[in-house]
């Protein structure tokens, strides 16, 4: 994830000033424009789904207005302008990841339905009683519950990593876990509820020197850094649209090599064949044969809109920009007594969770919600996260580059009003 | 706009910090858990009857304010009522959070419950008052599944 070279490597805010100017890039954002209880809205809960810039939400109301029709069956021209504008989007994905194929390329409807599809494939093909599944302590409901229900289901064992305190994987134990029965690794490239950037570089590595796939969930970290999925060397990677800018209903399942020759179809359906009849059917070829149905034409071609409008801005500056507004938020937030920051590894991206003392999360962030701030309070789907801090649950705030500093002083004095509300 | 103050009443942050009846009974007749999956708010009831009297309850868990309090409160009022009043006292007291927004509560019937009237311009805060006492309402039913928000 270190993708600003060290010919820009801006330390300050002011020198990030004239090649990024934030004010212009919110003009993008109509929602951002308003006021929650009589405040001007700041929204900081990037990491549960970002916002849309008219981009998207244009490229949307103009699809449907001009082109619109189903895809991949209709010789008539608007069907092949739709077939067109959706197959595009898969050539753009492909780009924006560095896969080598189209075809490797699959929509869902978002890492849940991308990592389910893979879970239900490995179950049917190499996962056998005794063998094991190896997750971390830190992934999503999203990585662990699909493969917990395919354990089950095959008699296999599912294997969790360990973190430390600062919210990092232990990496001597998590190479110690992947042993002769590990059939897959799967681990998420940027925790949702702790901000961490793991090292997936080196863990691929020594997976495959064991000669273990590995599952990249990619939710967290698409929006935030270039992500190149050949360079990783994943086996499969997937991420969703609405984290992105792009619409909900939308994500990407990426496999290397053959996989997706490899993995039997996640549902039956029209499109993912080539001919049907009573006796035999014969399945489509990747990536149809995973796309049942008739997909999220329009989502599709918003999420098209979205990669291009942050491709436009560019990674190193939203990387950039990103960092400096973290370093900020932790920085000020560690001044604030009585706050404890649930997540402090050395490489993270924008997500601050943090609890107060003496105040539930969830009275955090009303009272940060009557100031028009929005946060995030709960377990975001990490229980076990959660468990291993001692916490319930904890108070997160992510940003987007379209966050500012005011926006940063903003949650700073709100979260000295929780502490004064509750003195 | 609400003010915080009539969410967060001196009352019930008293009772958020210094819960009442904030433990385990081992002679409980009724024992019911309630659970809120959305922000993790834990809460076990427990109940002790004399007949069809309420002689003691009290609550374990962990949650934010609102759920905090509205359990300690709870175990308060409930204790020498009958079954029948504390039926009656669940509806009040659910009208009390539950109610038009634009309109004053009408908390004659809750008695000093009547703190919880802010809750109702909270619309995501509901189910933190509520979930103690659908817990209670478990209990009593002697039900054997743990209660959900959801
Ligand atoms: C790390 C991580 N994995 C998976 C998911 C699930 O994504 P979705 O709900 O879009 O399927 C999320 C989003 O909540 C996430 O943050």
């Amino acid at each position: 994830m270190r993708v600003v070279s060290d010919a820009y490597s801006p330390d300050t805010l002011q020198e990030l000033r004239g090649r990024f100017d934030v004010d212009k890039i919110r003009e993008d954002f109509p929602i951002l424009d308003q006021q929650i209880h009589g405040k001007r809205l700041v929204y900081l809960d990037n990491a549960a789904s970002t916002q849309k810039p008219r981009a998207v939400i244009d490229a949307e109301t103009l699809f449907m207005a001009r082109d619109y029709a189903n895809i991949h069956r209709g010789v008539h021209e608007l069907s092949q302008r739709a077939t067109e504008a959706y197959e595009s989007v898969r050539g753009r994905v492909r780009r924006f990841i560095n896969a080598e194929h189209d075809r490797q390329i699959v929509f869902v409807r978002g890492t849940t339905e991308g990592i389910n599809l893979v879970a239900h494939g490995i179950g049917k093909t190499i996962l056998g009683p005794g063998d094991e599944i190896l997750i971390t302590h830190m992934e999503h409901h999203s990585n662990i519950v699909p493969w917990q229900m395919v354990c089950e289901e095959r008699g296999a064992k599912l294997r969790v990593a360990p973190i430390n305190e600062a919210g990092e994987l232990d990496l001597a134990e998590l190479e110690k876990l992947i042993t002769e029965r590990t059939r897959l690794v799967a681990l998420v490239h940027v925790s949702n509820a702790l901000g961490t950037i793991n090292p997936v570089e080196e863990i691929i590595r020594f997976a495959h020197e064991k000669g273990v796939p590995v599952l990249l969930d990619g939710a967290q970290a698409v929006a935030h850094a270039k992500v190149d999925v050949r360079a990783l060397g994943a086996d499969f990677y997937v991420f969703s649209s609405h984290k992105l800018y792009g619409p909900t209903g939308v994500g990407v399942l990426y496999a290397s090599g053959d996989w997706l020759d490899r993995l039997p179809p996640y549902q039956g359906g029209g499109d993912m064949i080539s001919s049907v009849s009573f006796e035999k059917t014969i399945y489509n070829k990747p990536p149809f044969k995973f796309e049942a149905g008739t997909p999220n034409i329009t989502g599709v071609v918003g999420f098209g809109a979205a990669i291009d409008y942050v491709e436009d801005i560019g990674f190193r500056t939203i990387e950039a920009y990103e960092r400096l507004l973290l370093n900020e938020a932790t920085e000020r937030l560690r001044e604030v007594d009585g706050v404890r920051l649930i997540g402090t590894a050395r490489e993270k991206a924008g997500v601050l969770s943090f609890v107060i003392d003496g105040v539930h999360p969830h009275d955090v962030g009303t009272i940060l919600d009557q100031d028009g701030i929005a946060i995030r309070a709960g377990h975001h789907c990490a229980q076990p996260v959660m468990e291993r801090f001692g916490v319930p649950a904890t108070a997160r705030a992510s940003f987007a580059f379209y966050n500012t500093r005011e926006e940063i002083d903003k949650l700073v004095r709100g979260v000295r009003k929780v502490r004064e509300v509750f003195a | 706009m609400s003010d915080l103050r009539d969410l967060y009443q001196e009352v019930i942050l008293d009772h958020n910090k210094n819960p009442r009846n904030f433990r385990a009974m081992d002679d409980a007749d009724r024992k019911a858990d309630g659970f809120n999956p959305l922000c993790g708010d834990k809460v076990t009831l427990f109940v002790r009857l004399d007949g069809d009297v309420i002689a003691d309850v009290s609550f374990q868990g962990s949650g934010c304010a609102i759920s905090t309090a509205s359990a300690s409160m709870m175990t308060q009022v409930l204790v020498g009522k009958t079954l029948a009043q504390a039926e009656a006292l669940f509806d009040a007291f659910h009208d009390v959070v539950t109610g038009d927004p634009t309109h004053a509560a009408d908390t004659s019937a809750v008695g000093k419950l009547a703190v919880f009237a802010g809750v109702r311009e909270y619309p995501t805060r509901v189910k933190c008052a509520t979930l103690v006492w659908h817990t209670l309402k478990s209990a009593l039913k002697g039900e054997q599944d743990p209660v959900t928000t959801e």
